[in-house]
C-alpha cells in the first residue's frame, strides 16, 4: 500500500460526492444552525456546493492539484458566504500551498494537504479545539490521519481513523459550550446542540473514506 | 424605513445607483460584485486605498470614494462584511501597481474577510495591507475595541498619504499612527428598528446608552438628570482618560451622528464638548459635526477624538473631493 498514488481525478471524484452529501443534508445542517446559530449555514452550504459541482463538471478545471484545490477555494468562498465561504476557502487555499507530484499526491502529501488546510483555518479563525466549531471535527481527524500514517498504515486505514475521529469530534460539540462563532453568544445555552459546522466538516472526512480508498481510477 | 425593512437587499442596489447619479463626475458603481470606484482613474504606481463596510452606515465608506481619499469602496449587506470576492474585484479594479492598503474596522467579519483577501491577493503578486480602526473606549481589551468615527478619519489620513505619493510601507506607518491617536464613545438616545430583527423597546425619556455598537450592540443604560453637559462629560471622559491628551494638545474634533439625530441636537454636543475640552485646556484644531459614521436610523451619536501632529495636520488639511468630504 506505500507508495500508492490520489489522482486529481479522485480528489475531484471526492469533492463532487461532498457537495452532494452536504446538499442531501441541508435540512439537517438549517436546524442544526436554527437550535445555536442564524439558520444561513445549511442554505449557504447548499448554494456553495451547487457552485462547486457545476464548476467540478466543467472539463477538469486544471490538470495540477494546487491550481485545482485553488480553484475550489475560490469557488467556495463566493459561493457559500457568510462566515464558512471564507473558512471553508481558507482550509482549501491553504492545502492548495501544500507539496504535490502535480497531478496525484501520495497518503503522506494528502495527510500533510490536511494538515495545511487546518493549519490555514486555526490562524483565519482563531479557533481552538473544543471552542464548538468545525475544527472540532477537523483537528481530531488530521491528527489521526499524522497518527496512522506514522504507524505505516494504508489509505484505507488512515482514511477510515480520519472519519472515526471526525465523527467523535462532531458528536462531542454537543457536549460543550461555544467560545466562537454566532453560537458563542448563547454561552452555556449552546450546550446540548452539535455544531453545525463541525457537521458539514465531518462530511469531508465521511466522503473521503468512501471515495479516495477506491484505487480504480476510471478517468 | 419601510423600504429597507421589507426588502434589504433591493434597496442597496438601488441606493448606489442613486448615489452614482448624483456624483457621476466623482464615483461609479459596479453591480455583482458589488464596488464603487473613482470615475477618474489615479495615477500609476499610487497606493490604493479601499474600505469595505457593512452597509448601514453611510456615508462610510462609499461616500469617501473620490480624490485624495478612497480608490474603492466595498458595502456588503446591512451591518455585514462585504466578501473577498467583491474585495478583489476593486482590487483588480484600483490597483495602479503601488500596492494596495485595506482600512478595516475592527469586527470579526470584516477582519475574517480582509486577511482571506489580502492572502490571495499576494498569492497573485499583489502588495496588500490592512489597517484596523480600534477607536471604542467603551470596550476595556484594546483588541476587541470596535472601530467608530476613527474609520472616517483614517480614510481622510490614507487617501492623502497615498495621494501625496507616500510609499505603501508609509501610508501604513501614518494611517497605523493617526488610528493610534485616536479614540471614540458612543451614546445611544432610543433604541431602533433593524431590518432582521424589527423594533426594539423604547429608552425612559431621561435614559441614555452609553457604550453602544454602530450595529445595534447594547450599551450601558444610564439615567441622565443634567442634560447634554451631563452626556458629553460621560462620552469625552473616558476618551481623555484612555488616550491621556494633555493640556495645550491639539485635536482634531470629530462629532457624528447615527442617522436619527437632527443637527440641531448634534451642535448642542458640540458646545458642551467644546466647553469640557476648553476646561481641559485642550485645543480643538480642526473638527466636523455631522453625519459621517451613522447606524441606520438609530438616534445617537459618537465624540471621536485624534491628537494632531504637523504631518497629521497637513493630511487631513489635504485637498478632498468626494461625494461626503470636500475642501
Amino acid at each position: 500500500m506505500m507508495g500508492q498514488e490520489i489522482s486529481i481525478s479522485q480528489l475531484r471524484r471526492w469533492l463532487l460526492t461532498y457537495a452532494e452529501r452536504v446538499i442531501e443534508n441541508e435540512g439537517h445542517l438549517t436546524e442544526l444552525d436554527t437550535a445555536i446559530g442564524d439558520a444561513d449555514h445549511g442554505v449557504n452550504m447548499r448554494r456553495g456546493m451547487g457552485k462547486l459541482q457545476e464548476r467540478l463538471q466543467e472539463e477538469m478545471p486544471s490538470d495540477d492539484i494546487g491550481a485545482f484545490l485553488r480553484s475550489v477555494a475560490m469557488t467556495l468562498i463566493s459561493g457559500v458566504g457568510g462566515a464558512a465561504g471564507p473558512l471553508y476557502g481558507t482550509f482549501f487555499l491553504r492545502a492548495a500551498t501544500s507539496p504535490t507530484n502535480g497531478r496525484s499526491v501520495d497518503l503522506a502529501q494528502l495527510t500533510q494537504m490536511f494538515r495545511y488546510g487546518l493549519d490555514g483555518l486555526q490562524q483565519r479563525g482563531k479557533a481552538k479545539a473544543d471552542d464548538k466549531t468545525m475544527i472540532d471535527a477537523i483537528q481530531p481527524a488530521v491528527e489521526a490521519m499524522e497518527a496512522a500514517l506514522a504507524a505505516h498504515q494504508s489509505a484505507a486505514v488512515v482514511l477510515a481513523a480520519a472519519r472515526q475521529a471526525a465523527h467523535l469530534g462532531m458528536i462531542h460539540t454537543i457536549e460543550i459550550e461555544a467560545k466562537k462563532g454566532r453560537a458563542s453568544y448563547l454561552g452555556p445555552h449552546s450546550i446540548g446542540h452539535q455544531d453545525p459546522g463541525a457537521t458539514s466538516a465531518y462530511f469531508l472526512f465521511e466522503t473521503a473514506a468512501e471515495v479516495l480508498t477506491k484505487t480504480t481510477d476510471s478517468e | 424605513m419601510q423600504c429597507l425593512t421589507s426588502n434589504p437587499g433591493s434597496a442597496i442596489t438601488h441606493s448606489l445607483r442613486g448615489m452614482a447619479l448624483c456624483h457621476p463626475d466623482t464615483i461609479q458603481v459596479h453591480f455583482d460584485p458589488d464596488y464603487v470606484e473613482r470615475t477618474a482613474p489615479a495615477p500609476a504606481g499610487k497606493v490604493a486605498v479601499i474600505s469595505g463596510s457593512g452597509s448601514g452606515h453611510e456615508p462610510l465608506p462609499t461616500g469617501y470614494v473620490g480624490l485624495g481619499m478612497l480608490d474603492a469602496a466595498c458595502p456588503g449587506p446591512i451591518f455585514t462584511s462585504p466578501s473577498p470576492v467583491q474585495l478583489l474585484a476593486a482590487v483588480h479594479s484600483v490597483n495602479r501597481g503601488g500596492g494596495v492598503l485595506f482600512i478595516v474596522k475592527n469586527y470579526a467579519g470584516g477582519v475574517l474577510n480582509t486577511d482571506l483577501t489580502i492572502e490571495i491577493a499576494t498569492q497573485e503578486g499583489i502588495e496588500a495591507r490592512a489597517v484596523l480602526v480600534n477607536d471604542d473606549v467603551s470596550i476595556s481589551d484594546v483588541a476587541n475595541r470596535r472601530g467608530l468615527g476613527a474609520a472616517t478619519l483614517a480614510c481622510k489620513i490614507a487617501g492623502a498619504a497615498a495621494e501625496a505619493g507616500y510609499s505603501l510601507k508609509d501610508v501604513v506607518e501614518v494611517t497605523r499612527r493617526a488610528v493610534d491617536a485616536s479614540r471614540s464613545m458612543g451614546v445611544g438616545t432610543n433604541l431602533y428598528t433593524l431590518p432582521r430583527n424589527g423594533s426594539g423597546d423604547g429608552l425612559a425619556d431621561d435614559s441614555i446608552e452609553l457604550g453602544v455598537g454602530i450595529h445595534g450592540e447594547p450599551g450601558e443604560v444610564r439615567s441622565v438628570r443634567n442634560g447634554m453637559p451631563e452626556i458629553v462629560s460621560l462620552l469625552v471622559q473616558p476618551i481623555l482618560d484612555d488616550l491621556p491628551y494633555s493640556a495645550d494638545e491639539q485635536v482634531l474634533l470629530l462629532i457624528s451622528g447615527m442617522g436619527g439625530t437632527p443637527p440641531l441636537e448634534l451642535y448642542l454636543l458640540s458646545e458642551a464638548t467644546h466647553d469640557i475640552l476648553a476646561a481641559h485646556r485642550i485645543q480643538v484644531g480642526r473638527q466636523l459635526v455631522g453625519n459621517y459614521v451613522t447606524s441606520l436610523g438609530r438616534g445617537g451619536y459618537t465624540i471621536t477624538l485624534m491628537r494632531l501632529d504637523d504631518e497629521l495636520l497637513d493630511l487631513w488639511d489635504a485637498p478632498v473631493h468626494t461625494p461626503a468630504l470636500h475642501w
